[in-house]
């Protein structure tokens, strides 16, 4: 089985078979096409589940789409829509946007997200308030057809280049996407501090800009505009092109996050200086959706584990603290996070479909911080990672998942995607 | 001494390309040469080196990149006796032409006849190539296909992915090496790295076992090589 994103493993409860199509929990003033396509959705996606083929959130998403192409756009009508989308932070962003929101909320909380994942999410929640998060790539498309009230901008950076291609290129068609008249009305919360993303955010006509930690700027060395070197005086950018980081109206400096006019301490049960950016621009968002943003963020300060992520577990007499990063921006910021933590770090890589394919990637991760410390290599591409530290000077040990070395402290585990998929199936709670 | 200078990282190293000077400066001072690396910015001269390493690069930025390298002369040390690695948008820049950004045409440094023009789709995965009876192995993505000159000789055979044209990869002229093998193609291939550090030093070199020689070992073993 290829694991695919939002695919974890596969071990959902069962409803009753016939939950599947009630008619009652589908949205009201379906024409009947619509209605066979979310029927179709309900049932494959218990199909999916029943025979243990994955979480139930692709194949039927799928399915419905193919009977009808416009069938997002039928579902999303008349709701209240939030997207995030960005490289880093998607997931754990639109679960802070549901927990500040509050109340029933429609998510892909499965992390599938792409229009199969989007049309599974709404098929499965009638709820009036919906929280997604999207894949760069189908940013445009998901825009169009859910007609959003706020689409959270988190970042840009290389990732998955295998797939993707040009992070470049991905800045320059939501760039054009803001340009079309039916996306007017969106209020877009973008990173002022990553130009990548003001560059692909300037086009809109409402821009709510937040001042946050940034600290991936190495894809925006040159200007997007123009091609000539940026120049960075701590988290302020300028081009000589006249491009340069636009006066932000949200700002986090330590704990202290300012939202339009009021100024409150942000403190969460999440690590990290990235988490706390992620929870600024949640809660701008939030505050964009006419909740009240103190109140919100004591919702979104308890939110202590985000689908495993930071969650702690046992494996073979070992105390396991779960984290992830699948990119060199991900993982600078979580080395920084968890290099002065007690006790053994473990990092693990794969480079399945998921993770993309090429893990050339390792060597733009700043691993000489970890000089001094031994870090265990595991994943299938253990190799490439205890090369890359060699080089790097980190003083590294080949492991294996069938012969774990004998517990020594508490670990922390940083794995890219499907590595952190398998910790999660492998440990327990 | 060996100066190893990384040529406008912030323009040319999507993919970890500097892995690879890191790597040639590990590998020479394990053999206790001295090294200095340099990274040479989009402002600064360039520097007087032993070895000049080109990366990868999105559109704009090499044809950037290219603009400056020739304002800044790097045709003119290389033909002075400085050696020069490039890989992906750095071999398409080493050239004489090459297209991006559409179809439109720029003039590359020419210090080899190699016109590179888009090719109908990227190539994207594994690569793998003959060269002088052992196998190179990496990761190519881009959208070139390269036609060398007459007279010219391409880096080596491609046995697995495209590499160029689907027939050969890269091509090799004294003191110069260039391959789509994109990102740390030293760390993945040792005794590639060994190969340039052994011209640059202009000496043999003492075998340097790592654990990047078991790296190489199951790269081969997974491309069925």
């Amino acid at each position: 089985m290829v694991l695919r994103k939002g695919q974890p493993s596969p071990r959902l409860a069962l409803s009753p078979f016939l939950n599947v199509i009630s008619v009652e929990r589908m949205p009201s003033a379906l024409k009947t096409r619509d209605r066979l396509a979310v029927t179709g959705v309900r049932i494959v996606n218990q199909l999916s589940r029943r025979l243990g083929r994955g979480s139930g959130t692709v194949a039927g998403g799928r399915f419905g789409l193919r009977v009808d192409p416009r069938l997002l756009r039928v579902l999303a009508q008349g709701r209240e829509v939030a997207l995030v989308s960005g490289t880093n932070g998607k997931t754990t962003t639109t679960a802070m946007i549901r927990e500040g929101w509050a109340g029933d909320v429609a998510s892909n909380t499965s992390g599938s997200n792409m229009p199969e994942g989007h049309v599974a999410a709404l098929v499965a929640s009638a709820s009036s308030r919906v929280v997604l998060e999207v894949d760069e790539k189908w940013l445009d498309v998901t825009v169009r057809d859910c007609a959003p009230r706020v689409v959270v901008l988190l970042n840009l950076s290389r990732d998955q280049l295998d797939r993707s291609n040009e992070v470049r290129a991905i800045a320059e068609r939501w760039r054009s996407l803001w340009a079309t008249v039916e996306t007017a009305s969106v209020v877009v919360v973008a990173n002022a501090n990553d130009p990548l993303v003001v560059y692909a955010s300037e086009t809109a006509a409402h821009v709510r800009w937040c001042d946050v930690e940034t600290s991936w700027t190495a894809d925006a060395v040159s200007c997007p505009k123009c091609t000539q070197t940026l120049h960075f005086a701590g988290a302020n950018w300028h081009c000589a092109c006249g491009f340069a980081r636009p006066t932000p109206s949200t700002s986090l400096h330590d704990d202290q996050l300012q939202v339009g006019a009021a100024t409150r301490t942000l403190r969460l049960a999440l690590p990290g200086a990235f988490n706390l950016a992620n929870a600024a621009m949640a809660l701008t968002a939030v505050h964009e959706l006419g909740v009240d943003v103190a109140e919100a963020s004591q919702r979104v300060a308890q939110l202590s584990d985000v689908a495993g992520r930071f969650s702690r577990r046992h494996w073979r007499g070992h105390d396991l603290r779960l984290t992830l990063a699948k990119n060199p921006a991900g993982f600078a910021a979580m080395l920084a996070t968890i290099r002065d933590l007690p006790g053994e770090i473990w990092i693990s890589i794969n480079a399945r479909v998921a993770d993309g394919r090429d893990p050339s990637w390792l060597y733009d991760v700043p691993f000489a911080q970890l000089r001094g410390r031994v870090v265990h290599c595991f994943g299938e591409r253990r190799l490439d990672l205890a090369t890359c530290l060699d080089y790097a000077g980190v003083d590294y040990v080949l492991c294996s998942e069938d012969s774990p070395p004998s517990p020594n402290g508490p670990v922390t585990v940083l794995a890219n995607y499907t590595a952190f998929q398998d910790w999660l199936v492998r440990s327990t709670k | 001494m060996i100066r190893v200078a990384t040529l406008l990282p912030e323009l040319l190293g999507t993919y970890g390309d500097g892995g690879n000077a890191v790597v040639m400066a590990t590998r020479a001072r394990r053999r206790g040469f001295d090294v200095e690396l340099i990274e040479v910015g989009v402002d600064d001269p360039l520097p007087d080196a032993n070895l000049f390493l080109l990366g990868g690069g999105e559109d704009g930025p090499q044809r950037h990149a290219t603009e400056v390298l020739h304002a800044r002369g790097l045709a003119e040390a290389y033909r002075a006796g400085a050696h020069v690695l490039a890989v992906c948008a750095g071999l398409q820049i080493l050239g004489t032409h090459f297209c991006v950004e559409g179809d439109d045409r720029f003039e590359g440094l020419g210090l080899v006849d190699a016109v590179t023009t888009r090719g109908v789709k990227r190539s994207v995965g594994e690569l793998a190539v003959l060269v002088g009876g052992r196998h190179l192995v990496g990761f190519e993505n881009h959208g070139g296909v390269t036609t060398l000159g007459e007279g010219v000789a391409p880096l080596g055979r491609v046995v697995r992915g495209r590499g160029s044209d689907g027939d050969v990869d890269g091509f090799r002229a004294p003191r110069l090496w260039a391959t789509y093998a994109h990102g740390p193609v030293l760390a993945l291939n040792p005794w590639f790295a060994d190969e340039i550090l052994a011209s640059v030093v202009s000496a043999e070199l003492a075998a340097l076992p790592t654990v990047a020689d078991q790296l190489y070992a199951e790269r081969l073993r997974a491309l069925g090589l």
